[in-house]
């Protein structure tokens, strides 16, 4: 591949060339998938990964001391010369290990729970190194593949986190897989703040006084009051309210109620101004009320990323433009923030077509694949050969 | 150690014992053995694809130990054989395989005509509903064949319990084989009894073998092959591999009567036809399976069917109630 423009030109017929991967991809994906990994327990799925890295002659693969599950698929340039290519894809699923995971395969999609948040990811990242294998591609630099853990929810990003705390390789650029939607571009992390708000009513609470001593009584106090709050339209701010659970029957009086929330906002200080004033919010009802109320914050990211005409973001929508995709910008929250605080330019891209995330029937296309594997080579070659930089 | 007892530990595999496929793959080669694969499908569009996806991939793209993936359909109303081809399986009708003989419909028949339309030396035959698909359910049975020339006939058995104690625990088949199957084998072909799960429906068989023996076309056929190659070629010839676990939509006791009923018959026409229907008067032992750890072992439980004759006969019951 002497130059982009010829590389891109190349894209639509390395999209053809890919359909005979196939069964190679969609057995992985299947292999994959069918092993759960709850978040925290993700050590069976990154075991498999790493035999495929050992089978792909992997040799330098490992699982570092955070769970992650890494392979290095070493450049062909004077080491000193080297730098490194990040690809990273979780591997955690919100699904617990009693759920079924059995996958179904149809002639046109497969269907099983976690099969597009991300098997489809994992999968990509495991069969690349076989592609480049076959295809004779052979990249300058060394490519870092990372199956994250402890990604989602409670994990915080702590896999990713850890890895790049600890890693000595100097990366140059890096993409995280997700498996649906294809099109996808996040460039960019937005700010946010994940909590939880618990009320609970106290042991000594007096039993007699009728009806109104109830946690979600106080738990609706506090939502009535955080809907109430004043949100700034520019910069962009929004407050989920993501989850909520409490009580245990139809006739004895809730003791518990919990809240899931989270704030995001493409302003860091808005989202402090919003944590601050939830806070308050908190401190109010608890001592109106006499409840124990508490807010507790399990992560927060601060917003940043690489410019929309950065040359990674410039390559990845070039490739995108060549198969005909429409590149949908979004912001995320997810591995991408990782990679902006530690100044690496990175994107988020999306390999299929999917739909009914986060449910067991959850459902992905297998044509789209190829074009969604093709944009994330071309990228890879790109930043490979320096036109990202 | 008894005969029996020293055939399980010679021939009874755990299918991890073959994990390297590289070499699985060398020693195939070398041999000059083709092996084919045959799915036999009636309405299985939910399994199928996958199972194809799988064996592709892993034993004919990355470790080229299947020469040939065929699916053989009894007549799917389903999208079934649509999925098989879009995957790469080739297809066919049973019914369009040797026409002229006529159709006959069951499991049996597509087994039978796999003979002649695959071009393997091993046929492995592996059901097309098993949801837990993995390479194993293929090489598990496979290499006995490609490592011991002198084996025949690979059956495959699931057993995994979820945690191992080092205690004694039963083991075995399923329903039909611990109430219909086993009791006849101890009866009659007490060396059969060896076979942990003699109904299982994956098994791989050299060609020269599936030549020789008659293909009942429904649920009799793993039963009758047990007696047929047993009576030609001797338990030498049969090994049996531990393939875990097996996933797949439990069948309702109205069906298990069906199956059984259908596997008394075939039983019955092949003991008549050997001339050993007296012989289960001698027989008292039933040979069920116990397992410690990975080891498995028969129980001898010995069950006499003992008789009191009609009351009439006794004297004193005679004399009581003055029946003279």
């Amino acid at each position: 591949m002497k130059d982009l423009s010829s590389l891109n030109k190349s894209l639509p017929d390395l999209v053809e060339k890919l359909k005979k991967y196939r069964e190679v991809l969609l057995a992985n994906l299947v292999m994959v998938g069918e092993i759960p990994a709850p978040t925290f327990n993700e050590e069976r799925r990154i075991e498999f990964i790493l035999n495929r890295f050992a089978e792909a002659g992997l040799t330098e693969s490992m699982i570092d001391e955070g769970g992650n599950g890494v392979g290095l698929l070493s450049g062909s340039a004077p080491k000193s010369e080297r730098k490194a290519i990040l690809l990273s894809a979780h591997a955690d699923t919100i699904f617990s290990a009693n759920t079924d995971h059995t996958m179904q395969v149809s002639s046109d999609t497969i269907t099983g729970p976690g099969v597009a948040d991300n098997a489809m990811g994992l999968a990509a990242m495991v069969t690349l190194p076989y592609i480049f294998e076959d295809l004779g591609i052979e990249l300058k630099n060394d490519l870092v593949l990372l199956a994250n853990v402890k990604s989602l929810g409670k994990g915080n990003l702590e896999g990713i986190h850890f890895f790049l705390d600890n890693s000595t390789l100097d990366f140059s650029s890096a993409i995280c897989l997700e498996g649906i939607q294809l099109g996808r571009l996040s460039y960019s992390s937005i700010g946010m703040l994940r909590g939880e708000i618990t009320c609970s009513v106290p042991e000594s609470y007096d039993w007699s006084r009728f009806g109104d001593a109830s946690a979600i009584l106080t738990l609706n106090e506090v939502i009535n009051k955080i809907n109430d709050m004043k949100l700034p339209r520019r910069p962009r701010t929004s407050i989920v309210m993501g989850s909520i659970s409490g009580g245990t029957s139809f006739n004895t009086i809730a003791r518990d109620a919990t809240l899931g929330f989270e704030v995001r906002s493409e302003s860091q200080e808005v989202v402090e101004r919003a944590g601050e004033t939830i806070q308050d919010i908190v401190m109010e009802v608890s001592s109106k009320t006499g409840d124990h109320v508490e807010l507790n914050v399990l992560s927060r990211r601060s917003p940043g990323g690489i410019p929309y005409a950065a040359p990674l973001t410039k390559c990845a929508r070039k490739m995108m433009d060549n198969l005909g995709l429409e590149p949908r910008l979004s912001p995320s929250v997810s591995e991408l923030s990782a990679l902006i605080e530690k100044n690496i330019p990175a994107l988020t891209l999306g390999i299929t077509v999917g739909e009914r995330t986060f449910k067991t029937n959850e459902t992905i296309q297998i044509e789209p694949i190829y074009k969604g594997l093709a944009q994330i080579i071309g990228t890879l070659i790109s930043a490979d050969g320096g036109y990202c930089e | 150690m008894s005969n029996l007892q020293s055939w399980i530990k010679n021939n009874t595999y755990h299918h991890s014992k073959f994990w390297d496929l590289k070499k699985l793959v060398e020693v195939k080669e070398k041999k000059n053995l083709k092996i084919s694969l045959c799915l036999p499908t009636l309405n299985e569009e939910k399994t199928v694809g996958k199972e194809i996806i799988i064996f592709r991939s892993e034993l004919m793209e990355r470790y080229p130990l299947i020469d040939e993936i065929a699916v053989i359909d009894s007549g799917s109303t389903d999208r079934t054989l649509e999925v098989a081809k879009n995957f790469g399986a080739d297809t066919y009708l049973a019914s369009d395989i040797l026409p002229d003989l006529g159709p006959k419909r069951g499991k049996g028949e597509n087994l039978w005509k796999a003979i002649y339309q695959l071009e393997g030396d091993v046929i492995v035959y592996v059901d097309a509903d098993i949801s837990n698909i993995h390479p194993r359910f293929v090489y598990g049975l496979v290499a006995p064949l490609i490592y011991r020339d002198e084996v025949k006939y690979v059956k495959g058995f699931y057993d995994r319990p979820l945690a191992l104690s080092g205690n004694v625990r039963p083991s075995g088949g399923g329903r039909v084989t611990e109430i219909l199957v086993r009791p006849l084998f101890s009866l009659f072909f007490p060396d059969l009894t060896a076979m942990i799960q003699p109904l299982s429906g994956e098994y791989a068989v050299r060609r020269e073998v599936l030549e020789q023996i008659a293909f009942p076309i429904g649920y009799g056929v793993e039963t009758s092959h047990l007696i047929d190659v047993y009576s030609k070629f001797g338990l030498e010839a049969f090994a049996q591999t531990d393939l875990d676990k097996r996933i797949h939509e439990n069948k309702d006791t109205q069906d298990l009567g069906k199956m059984a009923f259908g596997i008394l018959q075939t039983f019955i026409k092949r003991a008549k036809s050997l001339g050993i229907m007296d012989k289960a008067e001698h027989t008292t032992i039933l040979r069920q399976f116990q397992a410690k750890r990975d080891q498995y072992e028969q129980k001898l439980i010995e069950i006499i069917e003992d008789e009191r004759p009609p009351m009439m006969e006794i004297e004193a019951y005679r004399k009581k109630y003055h029946k003279e």
